[in-house]
């Protein structure tokens, strides 16, 4: 009797561990070694034992190099996007910038994180929230932000807005929910039949998890044994709908079936850092797609137009921003571990806050458009129809 | 009292149809032309000749079509064919094609041939889609694995949305990406990608990044059998979706020319093979390396009554009809007015949907002054549509009948009426003694 107890209450069990949320806290990895005078020796650090949930994988060390150079760097960049999207913020509200504007305010330790586990080579394609990493991987702030107005400067020239920015290394923001997705399985076997030791990573949220698209492509990942890692930015929400109203298995790392999974702490970018490292390495020895979730919080609004309180209570924002604040986490590592004083890191910020500004009146300077560019890259120059309407009755142009 | 007669609503009187012209119930004598540019020569095709059909009468088939070029020297000869010489190639003078071969073929070897060709001049192009690596359904790619490698040509799942998607993200590393949907009917969950992904990316990233290298390629148009989801033609679809090409051969010489030229377009391509005509359609293609001009419609039969346009198998009815026309069998003799019977139709081949080639139909129209339009998609929101109002909106003075549409009806496309559902030649051959005889 005492047997077949045990073996019923054995799922129970498992389905506790499972339950076992990952840790979200922003300032739980702890010091390892003592740090070092010099700022590109590297020290050691140790993460929260719960910053990491495999699903059919083991999970990466928590042991992880740092030095004090890398750790400043990632504390300047999350500042500097934090600017960059309050920026965006302010010039959608003196309705500078009109149409669709996404803020990606509370996960900057994603990208951010990301970036810097990465290199160069290495390919990013994502949704929504694009701003950081079209910076970071080769644009600019003045880049985004002119883009962002609708501006001649704009990474897309002003012809793409928000959602639509690309660099060599960076296949853009996309506007559909999880459209991205198969394009970046598709980049992933252009990289593999090219023998480039690189890895495509395919970002997509919460939301754009339920698509059936992305399902497709885990498929396709997995059958050709793809170097993707499928990123799951987890902020939790899916425009106004909750991940557990959306979504009847929340655990999205767990959601390749067939594909291993690591869900990470998205607030930690020690963590982040840590996991995109390691799922880099393992596509680069051909293990095959991974679904990487990053557990995170956005702050703002799902878009400009949605205050972001109507679906959740302030009390949980406020929380959020005052406990597990990505930035206000690393700022804390970095006092106690004596990277850096208080006063530093104020220079830091205000050396961020002037970038952006800068980078701000700059983009405000460029020129909009010239009305020639309305019909300009719809066709590949020189084999466009004969003519093509413009914007008003019997406004014709013809090539 | 207003200076003009206030406009009244225009009523079109009620019209019988197919009446004989002797009956005395025949309103309408065909009103004499307005005086315009005196007609073009007309410029037989260089095969052909006339012929008077066989006793009894048959129609052309698809088998027995003029439009097919049938021999060696009339392959070479087609129109606006540009050659892609390889350097050490037996080339010909200027004029002559003593080195040059053709070879028979359908139109799925022809594709095939094209495909093969595309794959063995361009490390980077690769081929896929459900079942492609066994030949596909339709045996366009027979052996081509076998050929070229199971990396470059391979099965996907059933997944169009993820080919689609798979493509593009190909198409823009700079890949060739040849993308097979099993049946254009299957297009549809891939429509977000095509429309979305493929046709706005060059527009979007200001230039920076483009899927000019993506090839979508599908059978399109009826069987006969096909029933709701293998005999639809979506074409008309994607109308809206400026910075694609649609493209739609009519025999095997069309497909290949077409086909290398839309895989090699700087711009992403959907190219819809007429699946009837995967078999029935058999001519004499060039081997070599060639392409057909895209955005070119091409006038198959010159005229300067009517222009009768239309692309992919309805140009085989459309020939049929003006078989009938000039030559009706017996049950149909008294319903073709004989001073009808020698106007001379102006047969035009769309072959590129989108962006369509609207000065040489302009031309056409201008010249004629009454144009027919044929396609087997549905009647509302289809291509016909969309030119109809484009001539009437340039020609309006010019025409001497309203444009008239044959197409498809309004509903699925039924299994057990299949046959009733296309525009066959009868129906054809309807509209245009009407548009004839305004």
């Amino acid at each position: 009797m005492l047997a077949s107890f045990r073996a019923a209450s054995r799922p129970l069990a498992r389905r506790a561990w499972l339950a076992r949320s990952v840790q979200t806290t922003a300032d739980s990895t702890r010091l390892a070694s003592d740090t070092p005078e010099s700022h590109s020796e590297p020290f050691k650090l140790t993460l929260h034992e719960d910053a990491f949930h495999g699903f059919k994988t083991d999970i990466p060390s928590l042991e992880v190099d740092v030095t004090k150079e890398m750790l400043l760097d990632l504390y300047y960049k999350m500042t500097a996007m934090r600017r960059m999207e309050m920026a965006a913020d302010q010039l959608y509200k003196a309705k500078l910038i009109r149409g669709f504007c996404h803020l990606a305010i509370g996960q900057e330790a994603v990208s951010v994180g990301l970036e810097s586990g990465i290199t160069w080579d290495d390919l990013v394609i994502t949704a929504y929230r694009c701003h950081p990493y079209a910076v970071l991987r080769g644009g600019s702030i003045k880049g985004v932000i002119a883009e962002l107005l609708g501006r001649q400067d704009g990474m897309s020239h002003g012809k793409g807005g928000s959602m639509h920015i690309f660099t060599p290394r960076f296949f853009g923001g996309n506007g559909i929910v999880g459209a991205q997705v198969p394009v970046g399985a598709g980049i992933a076997l252009a990289q593999k039949y090219s023998g480039h030791k690189k890895v495509t990573f395919a970002l997509y949220g919460d939301g754009a998890s339920n698509q059936g698209q992305v399902f497709e492509s885990f498929n396709m990942a997995k059958l050709y044994n793809l170097p993707c890692v499928f990123v799951c930015e987890n902020n939790k929400y899916g425009m106004g709908t909750s991940a557990e109203r959306s979504s009847a298995n929340t655990q999205y790392y767990t959601r390749g079936d067939y594909i291993p999974g690591l869900q990470v702490n998205g607030m930690d970018i020690i963590a982040v850092h840590q996991a995109v490292k390691w799922a880099r390495e393992r596509a680069l020895n051909d293990e095959g797609p991974l679904v990487l979730e990053f557990v995170t919080y956005r702050y703002g609004g799902h878009s400009m137009s949605d205050p972001g309180t109507t679906y959740r209570t302030r009390e949980e924002i406020q929380q959020m921003r005052s406990t597990q604040d990505p930035i206000r986490g690393l700022q804390r590592y970095l006092e106690e571990w004596g990277v850096a004083t208080e006063d530093q890191l104020k220079d830091i910020d205000k050396k961020a806050r002037e970038e952006v500004n800068e980078a701000v009146e700059e983009a405000k300077k460029s020129p909009e458009p010239e009305i020639k560019d309305l019909w300009t890259d719809i066709y590949y120059k020189g084999t466009e129809p004969p003519l093509m309407r413009g914007r008003e009755r019997e406004e014709i142009h013809y090539y | 009292m207003p200076a003009h007669p206030p406009r009244t609503l225009f009523i079109p009187r009620p019209r019988p149809r197919l009446l004989p012209a002797s009956s005395p119930l025949a309103p309408f004598t065909p009103r004499p032309p307005r005086p315009s540019s005196p007609p073009t020569p007309s410029r037989p095709l260089a095969h052909d000749a006339a012929e008077p059909p066989p006793p009894g009468g048959h129609l052309p088939s698809v088998a027995t079509s003029r439009l097919l070029r049938t021999s060696r020297d009339a392959a070479l000869r087609a129109p606006a064919i540009t050659w892609n010489d390889e350097p050490d190639a037996l080339r010909d003078e200027p004029g002559t094609h003593t080195a040059r071969q053709t070879r028979k073929m359908n139109t799925y070897q022809a594709v095939r041939d094209a495909m093969a060709i595309a794959l063995l001049k361009d490390d980077s192009a690769l081929v896929f889609g459900e079942d492609v690596a066994f030949g596909g359904v339709f045996r366009c790619t027979m052996n081509l694995a076998e050929e070229f490698g199971r990396d470059r040509v391979f099965n996907t799942p059933l997944t169009e949305q993820g080919i689609a998607g798979f493509g593009i993200g190909l198409a823009a590393m700079g890949h060739t990406a040849i993308a097979e949907i099993q049946f254009s009917d299957y297009i549809y969950p891939a429509f977000d990608q095509l429309v979305n992904e493929a046709a706005k990316l060059r527009y979007r990233t200001g230039g920076a990044y483009n899927v000019g290298a993506l090839t979508v390629r599908a059978p399109t148009m009826s069987v006969g059998h096909g029933g709701l989801y293998h005999s639809q033609s979506p074409e008309g679809f994607f109308l809206g979706a400026a910075g694609i090409k649609i493209v739609i051969p009519r025999s095997p010489l069309q497909a290949k020319g077409l086909l290398l030229a839309s895989i090699r377009d700087p711009n992403p391509v959907i190219f819809l093979e007429p699946k009837i005509l995967y078999r029935s359609a058999i001519e004499q293609v060039p081997t070599a390396d060639f392409e057909l001009p895209l955005g070119k419609a091409e006038v198959l039969l010159p005229g300067d009554a009517l222009t009768l346009l239309s692309y992919g198998t309805p140009l085989y009815h459309c020939e049929a009809a003006l078989s009938l026309l000039r030559t009706p069998p017996p049950a149909l003799d008294a319903l073709v007015p004989p001073s009808l019977r020698s106007a001379k139709i102006e047969l035009i081949d769309l072959r590129t949907i989108m962006p369509w080639d609207l000065p040489t139909v302009l031309r056409s129209v201008a010249k004629t002054r009454r144009l027919v339009i044929v396609h087997e998609a549905g009647r509302s929101g289809g291509v016909g549509a969309e030119i109809a109002s484009e001539v009437m909106n340039r020609l309006f003075l010019q025409l001497e009948a309203p444009v008239r549409r044959v197409t498809g009806w309004d509903t699925p496309v039924p299994l057990a009426f299949e046959k009733f559902y296309i525009p066959d030649a009868v129906r054809i051959l309807d509209s245009v003694l009407e548009t004839l005889q305004y």
